[in-house]
């Protein structure tokens, strides 16, 4: 055997790979494009830490943020900068109020010249949205004249929503935060903050389970077509190829299906990234100059694709003995014995145990062996299913006649339907795993923020200096909000200038406070104190009816104000606290407009709660575009019941779009063999038909030869998955616990990938089932 | 062994001047040209082969050259001839070893006469399976001997029949050399 | 012209594959308890005739009378009723199911009519015990000789007490020796039932073990019997 014999004999597998007529072709195409759909993924990945550097590269570049910790004086070459950003149903948009202060202030990336008042510059998204019919709200909210576009290096992605407008008197709000000043865009030492262990722990088995199953997936394409191979091959035998090179001729074909396959992934990976371009996932959109792989990363890819597919090949071939008169299947495979299958997962489970109880608080975990162990779980899950599998198939009892068709054939090659199975198995055993770790430690990175969104679904924060009664009616008035809570919030203390001894004082008209507090009645005019509140321990003391209190701003940054003396009414009422819309017990006085002293009340806060009429269309825009008349830059609070970290968020969104992908990409390789399986039965499945067979019984015998092994393997899937998610859960020092929703929807969506693949080769199945297969001719 | 058995001779010369009025000597160089092959006619057969013929009214003389003599007789055949060649081409032959050549003849000659040829096939494999049927039935019933003479029989039966199916698939080819 | 007490009776059926002809015309009839074989040329049109014949395939025109009934007027699940219950198939190959033991293959086609697994499956056996190849019950088509499978494909088929047996080359893929003994099992088989069987094949001596013979050419068939 030498270097020569083994080039002639993989050229001949390459030929044949290609030279099969009609039907060769098909099967070369269909291993190209499954190899193909794997090697895309791969390279996609391979590109990915490039696309998030890129993206936060620029979102460095246009940085306004001073992390300087001294001010910068004015100059002309300073920029006074509000942001300005506000929301459009569910999309953030990004924007800045901007006002140079001289004539060299420095202009944003992507941005040739700054907008005066009453103009703005937009991303070409935002242009497209303003100028469509669905953007006209929006268009009422942002009203200026767009001056211009905002080029490339000013965005993170091509779908990104941004604007930089006009901006006047902002000096003036420079002191109250909000405004900032700052010389030039981007800062230099964005050392971002190191990841999280725990968030750390969650990438790396994102990782893992994502590519694992593309892995399983590449193995099973290069197998398309196999038991044709395996005749052409015994055909070879025939005019006399020893065993050896028939071995050398397959690992050609294989090579030839990969190598095809990494021609076509190249151009799906292109394909793809053009169309990432104009897609949108997530509010999260990329340049296509973005996605380029990293060269290492890309080479590795195209070498080992190849070389698996020769490997998985070679291995797939042990078990068969190719004879000049056919294909001899070791008659009897041996038993498939249990001790060694079980000794992957174990060996898994002993990589993670050092880590046990780390937390995030104990330092970094062990990539290698985060990853090692990840892996070696789950590829348990392939060693273990074909064991399970022909255990449970072998003790599967009577049934129907589908039923029996199903289970005979699954007894026969059950070894075949667990490969099938192998993908959907390894994605959602590691999908429940991650699940449980999400939501495990999801108090840690999603709080629940306490407010009843029954009672009030948005907040609005008034100004200084515009009258809380105003804007209250502009609310009103607005379609959509069914109720407004106007409040003006101040403290007073027991003397002036004195923080030590002080309570909140609450402003509003009867009905407002009586959301917030339980009131005995209420006229305006009335003045109460509230008993049993949360953390208010002065109330008793300052609430004297005819005492005197300070109104008084002593702790705000903003200009000094005059305490203003207030005395209190002869009588002050008693009212119970009671759990008011933002989530806590409010203290305090209670007080109607009147009771007010006159005169400018200092440190007197407006907040305006809105309670929504949900049947209204974009009732939440509607709300925005009435505050944006009152100001510009001020956005109201949409409210939600929970908050969530942003970082733990966008993990969760890469593994749903990771997780659609590969079942995608599995539910294609269940067809496509699905379909092989049914083309080699024709004469069968037809002369079934001749002699009566109803369709139904056939196609019921096709599902549940898919269901059975599927259901065995989402079984197991959900064992190893939940061992494995116990164990990160461990690692990361959380409470087990097992959310059972989460188990059902990943065992549910790989029974609805079971279900389209049977359904959708039912067309091809009843086709065959038509008589015309008995003809011989 | 392909030369046509004494019984048929006269139903051959028949068909051939079924194409059209011919001498003597013609017909024997005809019939040597397609049937005769490895054993020619002799002479003597055609001459009294004609007068049985002429005998029995299935030809008649069209005509005598000048110069005298047998071989200058040309003959025609009657419309008797005509049926008789017809009655005899669709009367299956009993199935009995050894019979191509006078099927051959048969098949030849009808489409030398535009008769359907495809029918003397038809007819001839059911008259071989009448047989077959009867030697099959003795065999189901007889013992073993019984079954190993009959399928002696039934295997040289087959074997005629299946240059029969041949043959009937070449018809195409045969009549375009036959017809030349 | 349907001659009297005729069980199957087809006239002028014609059927394209395409541009092909398969059919053009043909007639067919048969008794009960009668064989019948098909014969012809390869690509004569013979097997479609049986398919015709057997309401698997339906022709483009022409009539099918079975029992008296029009096929071509029947509901594709009618026809597939019929061909469970009232008619039985042998075919070449490719007919039993790998999967399953002869005895259950056997079987197969009495499950499909809703008999309960054992019934079913005592019946096949005393089926296979007349086609003497009890002793294969537990085997797999794979593991038996091209006779003895064929042997359980007519057990099979017969296991429904047909009224019509349909048999395309039953022995082509068989010895002469394995071929006879098939025949003689199927025609004995056929007989005491009272079955009609409609058996298509090249082989004069298959065809021996008919009562008479069609001959199809061109997809028109002949009638030997009434022609003689």
């Amino acid at each position: 055997m030498n270097v020569r014999h083994w080039t002639r004999d993989l050229g001949m597998g390459v030929r044949f790979a290609f030279a099969g007529g009609r039907e060769g072709w098909v099967r070369v195409l269909l291993t190209g494009v499954g190899v193909g759909l794997g090697v895309a993924l791969l390279l996609l990945t391979t590109a990915l830490p490039n696309a998030l550097n890129a993206r936060s590269g620029r979102e460095a570049a246009r940085s306004d943020i001073n992390y300087g910790s001294e001010e910068i004086p004015k100059g002309d070459d300073t920029l006074l900068l509000a942001a300005s950003g506000t929301t459009f149903r569910d999309k953030d948009i990004r924007g800045r109020d901007v006002q140079p202060e001289g004539p060299k202030a420095p202009l944003p990336p992507g941005v040739e010249k700054l907008p005066a008042v009453g103009e703005m510059v937009v991303s070409p998204a935002l242009e497209k949205l303003l100028g469509s019919d669905e953007g006209k709200l929006l268009r009422e909210r942002l009203p200026q004249q767009i001056v211009g576009t905002i080029g490339d290096s000013g965005l993170i992605g091509p779908a990104e929503l941004t604007f930089y407008r006009g901006g006047e008197g902002l000096a003036a709000q420079l002191d109250s935060g909000g405004v900032v000043r700052i010389e030039k865009f981007g800062n230099q030492d964005s050392s971002s903050d190191p990841l999280d262990p725990v968030l750390l722990l969650l990438i790396l088995v994102v990782f893992v389970v994502l590519l694992m199953p593309v892995g399983v997936f590449i193995a099973a394409a290069v197998r398309f077509g196999g038991e044709r191979r395996d005749r052409r091959l015994a055909a070879l035998r025939l005019v006399g190829s020893d065993s050896r090179m028939t071995k050398r001729v397959a690992a050609g074909e294989a090579l030839a299906g990969a190598a095809l396959g990494l021609l076509f992934g190249t151009g799906f990976f292109l394909l793809g990234r053009e169309i990432a371009g104009s897609l949108e996932l997530f509010d999260v959109s990329v340049f296509p100059s973005y996605l380029n792989p990293s060269p290492a990363l890309a080479l590795l890819v195209a070498v080992v694709v190849p070389a698996a597919g020769v490997v998985v090949t070679l291995f797939a071939l042990r078990r068969v003995v190719i004879e000049p008169l056919g294909v001899v299947r070791t008659a009897k495979p041996a038993r498939r014995r249990l001790w060694w299958r079980l000794l992957l997962p174990l060996a898994g489970l002993a990589m993670l145990y050092p880590m046990f109880g780390q937390g995030r608080d104990d330092g970094d975990f062990n990539q290698y062996l985060v990853v090692g162990g990840v892996m070696l779980l789950l590829v348990g899950v392939t060693v273990l299913l074909p064991w399970i599998v022909e255990t449970v198939v072998a003790r599967l009892g009577s049934g129907g006649i589908a039923w029996q068709l199903a289970v005979r054939r699954l007894q026969l090659s059950s070894g075949t339907a667990a490969r099938m199975v192998n993908g959907i198995a390894v994605a959602v055993a590691g999908a429940i795993a991650l699940q449980m770790l999400f939501t495990g430690i999801d108090d840690d990175y999603t709080r629940p923020t306490g407010k009843d969104v029954t009672r009030a679904q948005m907040q609005v924060n008034v100004p200084d200096g515009v009258p809380l009664a105003q804007s209250a009616a502009k609310f009103r008035d607005t379609d959509g909000v069914r109720g407004v809570y106007a409040y003006d919030e101040a403290y007073v203390s027991e003397k002036p200038m004195d923080a030590e001894l002080s309570s909140q004082v609450t402003v509003g008209d009867c009905a407002a406070l009586r959301e917030v507090t339980r009131l005995p009645s209420c006229r305006d005019g009335d003045v109460f104190a509230v008993q049993g509140a949360e953390d208010d321990a002065n109330t008793e003391t300052l609430a004297k009816p005819g005492g005197t209190v300070y109104f008084d701003s002593g702790y705000t940054d903003g200009p000094e104000t005059t305490p203003l003396a207030w005395t209190l009414p002869p009588t002050v009422k008693k009212a119970q606290a009671r759990v008011d819309m933002t989530g806590w017990k409010r203290g305090g006085l209670m007080v109607t407009p009147k009771a007010l002293p006159a005169g400018t009340v200092p440190g007197m806060n407006g907040q305006i709660y809105l309670s929504l009429d949900e049947s209204v269309p974009d009732v939440r825009d509607l709300v925005r575009n009435t505050a944006a008349t009152i100001d510009p830059v001020n956005e109201p609070m949409t409210w939600s019941s929970t908050a969530r970290s942003e970082r733990y968020d966008s993990i969760r969104t890469g593994l749903f779009v990771g997780a659609a992908c590969v079942l995608a990409l599995i539910g294609a390789s269940l067809l496509v063999s699905q379909l092989e399986q049914l083309r080699e039965r024709k004469k069968l499945l037809s002369s079934l038909v001749a002699f009566g067979t109803r369709r139904r019984t056939l196609s019921l015998s096709v599902l549940w030869q898919t269901a059975i092994p599927v259901a065995i393997g989402l079984l197991l899937a959900s064992v190893v998955g939940l061992t494995l998610g116990a164990v990160l859960l461990r690692m990361s020092d959380a409470p087990i616990t097992v959310d059972w929703a989460s188990v059902a929807t990943m065992a549910g969506s790989g029974a609805a990938v079971v279900l389209a693949v049977t359904l959708l080769s039912l067309p091809p199945l009843l086709r065959l089932m038509r008589p015309d297969g008995l003809r011989t001719e | 062994m392909c030369t046509v058995l004494p019984m048929s001779i006269g139903h051959t010369l028949l068909g051939l001047l079924e194409s059209g009025p011919r001498h003597g000597y013609d017909l024997k160089r005809a019939f040597d040209e397609k049937f005769g092959h490895d054993r020619p006619l002799h002479y003597g057969q055609v001459y009294s082969t004609m007068s049985r013929l002429l005998k029995n009214g299935l030809v008649e003389v069209d005509g005598i050259e000048p110069g005298g003599g047998p071989e200058r007789k040309r003959y025609a055949i009657t419309e008797a001839g005509i049926t008789d060649v017809q009655r005899w081409l669709a009367t299956p032959e009993k199935p009995e070893p050894y019979l191509q050549s006078t099927l051959y003849t048969k098949v030849v000659l009808a489409l030398l006469t535009h008769r359907n040829a495809a029918d003397i096939l038809d007819t001839q494999r059911s008259e071989h399976l009448r047989m077959m049927r009867i030697l099959t039935d003795r065999k189901r019933k007889g013992d073993l001997a019984d079954q190993l003479i009959c399928d002696h029989a039934l295997f040289h039966l087959e074997a005629d029949l299946r240059w029969l199916e041949l043959t009937a698939a070449r018809l195409h080819k045969l009549a375009e050399a036959v017809t030349r | 012209m349907t001659p009297a007490g005729s069980l199957l009776v087809a006239t002028g059926l014609r059927k394209a594959y395409g541009p092909t002809t398969a059919l053009d015309g043909a007639e067919f009839s048969i008794h009960p308890g009668e064989v019948v074989a098909v014969m012809g040329p390869s690509g004569s049109g013979k097997s479609t005739l049986l398919h015709c014949l057997a309401g698997i395939v339906p022709p483009d025109s022409g009539s099918i009378l079975y029992n008296g009934r029009e096929m071509a007027r029947m509901s594709d699940a009618e026809r597939s009723q019929l061909r469970r219950s009232e008619f039985g198939f042998v075919f070449q190959f490719g007919q039993l199911v790998p999967e399953l033991t002869c005895v259950e293959n056997v079987a197969l086609p009495l499950r499909l009519s809703g008999t309960n697994r054992k019934e079913a499956e005592q019946a096949a056996l005393s089926w296979m015990e007349r086609l003497e190849v009890d002793d294969l019950r537990k085997k797999r088509p794979g593991e038996v000789s091209g006779g003895q499978g064929q042997r359980v494909a007519v057990a099979r088929s017969l296991v429904t007490n047909p009224c019509v047996l349909f048999a395309d080359e039953p022995t082509g893929a068989l010895d002469s020796l394995n071929g006879e003994r098939v025949m003689e099992l199927l025609t004995e088989a056929a007989r005491s039932t009272n079955a009609a069987v409609v058996l298509v094949t090249h082989e004069a001596r298959v065809a021996a073990y008919s009562d008479r013979e069609i001959v199809v050419r061109d997809g028109k068939s002949r009638d030997m019997e009434r022609v003689v």
